[in-house]
């Protein structure tokens, strides 16, 4: 449990878009996805991840079409709309900031104050 | 682009939910698959690989829920937590949300009422069939309209209508075997019904083929009004036989339900037609082409596809044809078409644009209405500055918070809106079931219908979003770290949108105020203006004797009869008889010729001049001052020369002057020399905006009329003394139908317009009145409790109180003067068109000015008063420790 990490709010959508901007996915490919990239450090819930899914292309980030899987199944496949490319970069730069924000925070020294 | 895909999506998720979720449950269920493949390939078998899959998956009912959410959530849901909590936040603040409810709910009546005027009176059609093609045909030069003779030709010569009516309106005496009533019939052409395309509701119509020739067709059609009321809607009634004037007449029919005639705000009791004439009115004019009155009104359906310009043409050319035929009879005859529902261009234009300027004055009270609540909800927003920026700082979007107070401000407006559509629809049933004129079946049809409630819907959602717009860019403005820093925003010194909202808001109510004063000065001006007789205590009574069945000869004996027993009544001082009250919405016009003149054709005659008949008695009982020359006699009788009476203006217009005209002669059409013995004050005739009109007077033994009223002058109760000259009148002529009123109630009729305009505006200049105070009220009181601080310091280091009220209110007092300078400037412009329906409205008036001047200062006065005293009661030493 220590080697995985809870997601921070917010963060589902941010590697949800990061995960189908290498190529399109379905719904388990996505979580496979994020698994294979974070190195197995994040949990996702299966099911939590649909709800997110929903939302994006709801929102337009994301756009959805069946087709058929590597396992020769039916599954929906999801791609990143030019509104998603154009959100994952900022997220991306905003986390980036916040991330080495909150590192050189936590790095401080008491010498350095 | 997102908001569209957004709303495309959502239309598309409501109406494809089952498919939505069919495609959720494939997806979860293919999922489910996926990781099962993934689950065997490591060892399990089928079976307990799907098991453990699905285990992971969780409950995908609740997944499926969560998507739901995901749309539903962004709408439904918000808006109703958004609802919530606009009412709990209003409920906080009950004294802000009465006041702004009852504002907008003056605003939103005041508007449903006048818009439901002008529904009724002018945008719904008529209740007939195919009303748009519907048109009445008048004289271009709005002399009259046709002689029958003259509808005669216009009706087979015309090439652009699909048939043509004419009615007149007139009052019978109805004796059904009970109680002998007045009744008000339409006589109607034989095609009448048909030409208006109307079926029955009962029994049959007149129709053409009924008429043979004068007094031929002796039948009643009755309107279901007068049936019901009446007849209790009895079946049987067809067929029955009533006495007209003493003739019999049967009833073939009765009219449907929604029908009363063409004329909107009359309604007849019923439809006899027009070749009986003779008997209804005791004349015939069928064969006189040269009396222009001849019909009140010729109407018809313009035949599918003739422009009212063909039809005009067409209708002119005929006109040139009659002035050949007969020269002597038909002089300029240029027609033009109108609509039939307000008696065309005799009151259409004048009731149009009086119902259209109370429309724009409601519309200003609306305007004000609304920047009062707009300069409300930013005085509002400016104080929840903090709960704003602590809402951004949490993470709240501007959007979001936007919306809450949006939704607070419709609410508010919808509440608002209710009231108001409440109200005013009370308002208008009342005004449709008024009689303003006692005598006349007039009514304002004016009940509510899908319109009104659907304008005042849009006003009150209009009004929300525009007042609900007002603190937008304060909002946007926030910086939350500012605020929550320093605990109050800037207090900038500039002209803010709130100035400006409230100096415009007092100028709309300056403007309604000045035309409410000017039109309360002009009424009070007209009735104290000379009308050329003194109605107080006189009571009068109409009959006309030709329904008791006298024939001409007859009449003035009759009436002397009538007015010897009037005399003797105790406490009666004097009585006379006329055939037509001045003032009365009436009178005969005479072509008055030169006594040098003698071809009396009416091209010929130097004016038209109103005819009253009189008896001699009648100009003392009426107290009208004989200013030179004598009153009539008895004597005057048909065996002795002609003579009249006429007024001032005649005289100098005719004569020259006033003096030397007694002993002079002037001719009438049938060739008459007619003597002048007397001169008489001028006075008003017809209405009271007239200019001076000419006018003569002669006796009654001259020419006799059977029309009479008695003018009955007497300190006496009106009530006791109607009731004795009722019973003498009965001994006199069982028979007699009878109308008495005091003359004081009847000029109600001539100073309706005025009234109408009156009370209008007088309502909307105290709604003005109102909303400038409680506008002013909230400025004052908001800059107040703003400023406490400051004003505690002030006084602290020794500010005198005048100080302090300047420091306070100065600004509110600024803006109302200069509110209040625009909108008396705007009221005088604006008062120039109700000078053309109130009588002697003018703004140049002293009074008048001095009067708006001294209203706005009171009302500044006393909206201050309350917000002066709080800034003059503080004391700096508890303000201070509380800070």
């Amino acid at each position: 449990m220590s080697s995985q990490a809870q997601l921070l709010p917010g963060t589902l959508d941010l590697l949800i878009l990061k995960a189908v901007s290498l190529g399109p996915l379905h719904g388990y490919g996505v979580l496979l996805r994020i698994g294979q990239i974070s190195d197995r450090a994040l949990l996702i819930d299966q099911g939590a991840l649909y709800p997110a899914l929903f939302r994006l292309v709801h929102r337009g980030m994301l756009k959805a079409n069946w087709g058929t899987s590597e396992n020769n199944r039916r599954a929906k496949f999801y791609e990143l709309t030019p509104l998603g490319r154009k959100r994952l970069r900022e997220e991306t730069a905003g986390w980036n900031r916040l991330a080495t924000a909150i590192a050189s925070a936590l790095a401080a020294q008491p010498e350095e104050i | 682009m997102k908001v569209l895909a957004y709303f495309r999506s959502l239309a598309a998720r409501v109406f494809r939910r089952s498919q939505i979720a069919d495609d959720m449950e494939a997806e979860h269920r293919s999922h489910i698959q996926h990781r099962a493949d993934d689950l065997e390939r490591s060892g399990l078998d089928r079976a307990e690989a799907e098991r453990r899959a699905a285990i992971e998956f969780g409950g995908h009912q609740r997944y499926k829920e969560e998507c739901y959410e995901e749309i539903r959530g962004n709408f439904i849901e918000t808006l109703m937590q958004d609802v919530r909590f606009s009412l709990r936040v209003l409920r906080k603040s009950p004294g802000f949300t009465i006041t702004a409810v009852s504002t907008l709910a003056l605003g939103i009546g005041a508007n449903a009422v006048v818009f439901g005027v002008l529904n009724g009176m002018i945008l719904r059609p008529l209740n007939v069939p195919q009303a748009q093609s519907l048109f009445m045909i008048e004289r271009a030069r709005g002399d009259g309209n046709a002689s029958y003779p003259d509808y005669l030709d216009l009706r087979d010569r015309n090439r652009s209508f699909d048939g043509l009516a004419a009615y007149n309106i007139d009052q019978v005496g109805l004796d059904t075997g009970e109680n002998p009533s007045r009744v008000w019939v339409l006589e109607v052409t034989g095609n009448y019904f048909d030409v208006l395309r109307l079926q029955p509701y009962l029994g049959r119509f007149i129709h053409a083929s009924d008429e043979h020739g004068p007094n031929s067709a002796p039948y009643v059609v009755l309107t279901y009004a007068y049936w019901q009321n009446h007849f209790q809607g009895d079946r049987g009634v067809v067929g029955r036989t009533v006495q007209l004037n003493k003739h019999p007449f049967t009833i073939v029919g009765v009219a449907p339900p929604e029908f009363h005639g063409t004329l909107l705000f009359f309604s007849p009791d019923f439809f006899v037609p027009i070749v009986n004439q003779e008997q209804m009115s005791g004349v015939n004019v069928l064969n006189a082409r040269g009396i222009r009155s001849g019909v009140f009104c010729v109407l018809g359906h313009l035949q599918a596809g003739v422009t009212p310009a063909h039809a005009i043409m067409d209708l002119n050319s005929i006109g040139s044809y009659l002035e050949k035929t007969y020269p002597k009879d038909d002089v300029h005859v240029n027609f033009a078409l109108s609509r039939p529902s307000l008696y065309g261009n005799f009151l259409g234009p004048p009731v149009r644009a009086f119902v259209t300027g109370l429309m724009l004055l409601a519309g200003l009270i609306l305007l004000a209405a609304c920047a009062n609540l707009g300069s409300l909800f930013a005085a509002r927003a400016s104080d929840r500055t903090r709960e704003v920026a602590l809402r951004l700082a949490l993470g709240a979007k501007r959007t979001r918070i936007l919306r809450t107070l949006f939704t607070e401000a419709v609410l508010i407006s919808l509440a608002g809106g209710a009231l108001g559509l409440w109200g005013s629809v009370a308002l208008l049933r009342g005004l449709s079931a008024w009689e303003p004129v006692p005598r006349f079946p007039l009514n304002l049809p004016v009940t509510p219908d899908a319109n009104v409630y659907g304008v005042a819907l849009v006003l009150a959602l209009v009004s929300g979003i525009l007042f609900g717009m007002v603190p937008v860019r304060q909002v946007l403005r926030v910086d939350c770290y500012q605020v929550v820093k320093s605990g109050s925003t800037g207090t900038g010194r500039r002209i803010t949108v709130r100035d400006l909202l409230l100096v415009g808001q007092i100028a709309i109510c300056a403007v309604l105020v000045t035309s409410s004063m000017v039109a309360l000065r002009g009424l009070s001006r007209s009735l104290h203006s000379n009308f050329g007789f003194d109605p107080r205590n006189v009571t009068l009574m109409n009959t006309d004797l030709r329904m008791a069945g006298y024939a001409a000869g007859a009449v003035p004996a009759m009436q002397r009869r009538m007015i010897r027993a009037a005399e003797a009544l105790p406490g009666v001082e004097s009585v006379g008889v006329i055939d037509m009250p001045p003032l009365y919405g009436g009178g005969h016009g005479a072509l008055i010729f030169r006594d040098e003149t003698t071809d009396l054709r009416p091209s010929n005659a130097v004016d038209t001049a109103y005819k009253f008949i009189i008896s001699p008695e009648y100009l003392h009982a009426a107290g009208t001052a004989l200013l030179a020359g004598r009153a009539f006699s008895w004597h005057d009788d048909e065996n002795s020369p002609r003579v009249a009476i006429v007024n001032r203006a005649f005289a100098i217009k005719i004569f020259g002057s006033a003096t030397n005209a007694p002993g002079r002669y002037f001719k009438t059409r049938d060739g008459a020399r007619i003597q002048v013995v007397g001169i008489v004050e001028d006075g008003k005739y017809f209405s009271l905006t007239e200019d001076p009109e000419v006018v003569i007077f002669v006796p009654l033994l001259q020419s006799p009329s059977s029309e009479t009223w008695l003018v009955v002058r007497s300190p006496r109760d009106p009530r006791q003394l109607a009731t004795a000259m009722k019973s003498t009148m009965r001994d006199l002529e069982g028979g007699l139908p009878a109308y008495i009123s005091t003359w004081t109630k009847e000029l109600g009729f001539s100073l309706f317009p005025s009234r109408v305009a009156t009370i209008s505006l007088g309502v909307m200049g105290v709604l003005g009145a109102m909303l400038s105070i409680t506008g002013i009220f909230g400025m004052a009181a908001y800059s107040v409790s703003k400023r406490l601080k400051e004003l505690g310091i002030r006084i602290a280091i020794g500010a005198q109180p005048g100080q302090v009220l300047n420091a306070a209110l100065g600004r509110a007092v600024k803006l109302l003067a200069v509110g209040s300078a625009a909108g008396l400037g705007l009221g005088i412009l604006a008062s120039r068109v109700l000078a053309s329906i109130v009588y002697q409205a003018t703004p140049r008036d002293p009074l008048v000015l001095g009067g708006v001047v001294l209203a706005m200062l009171l009302l500044g006065l006393l909206a201050t008063w309350i917000p002066a005293q709080r800034a003059l009661s503080l004391d700096p030493l508890t303000l201070l420790r509380e800070e």
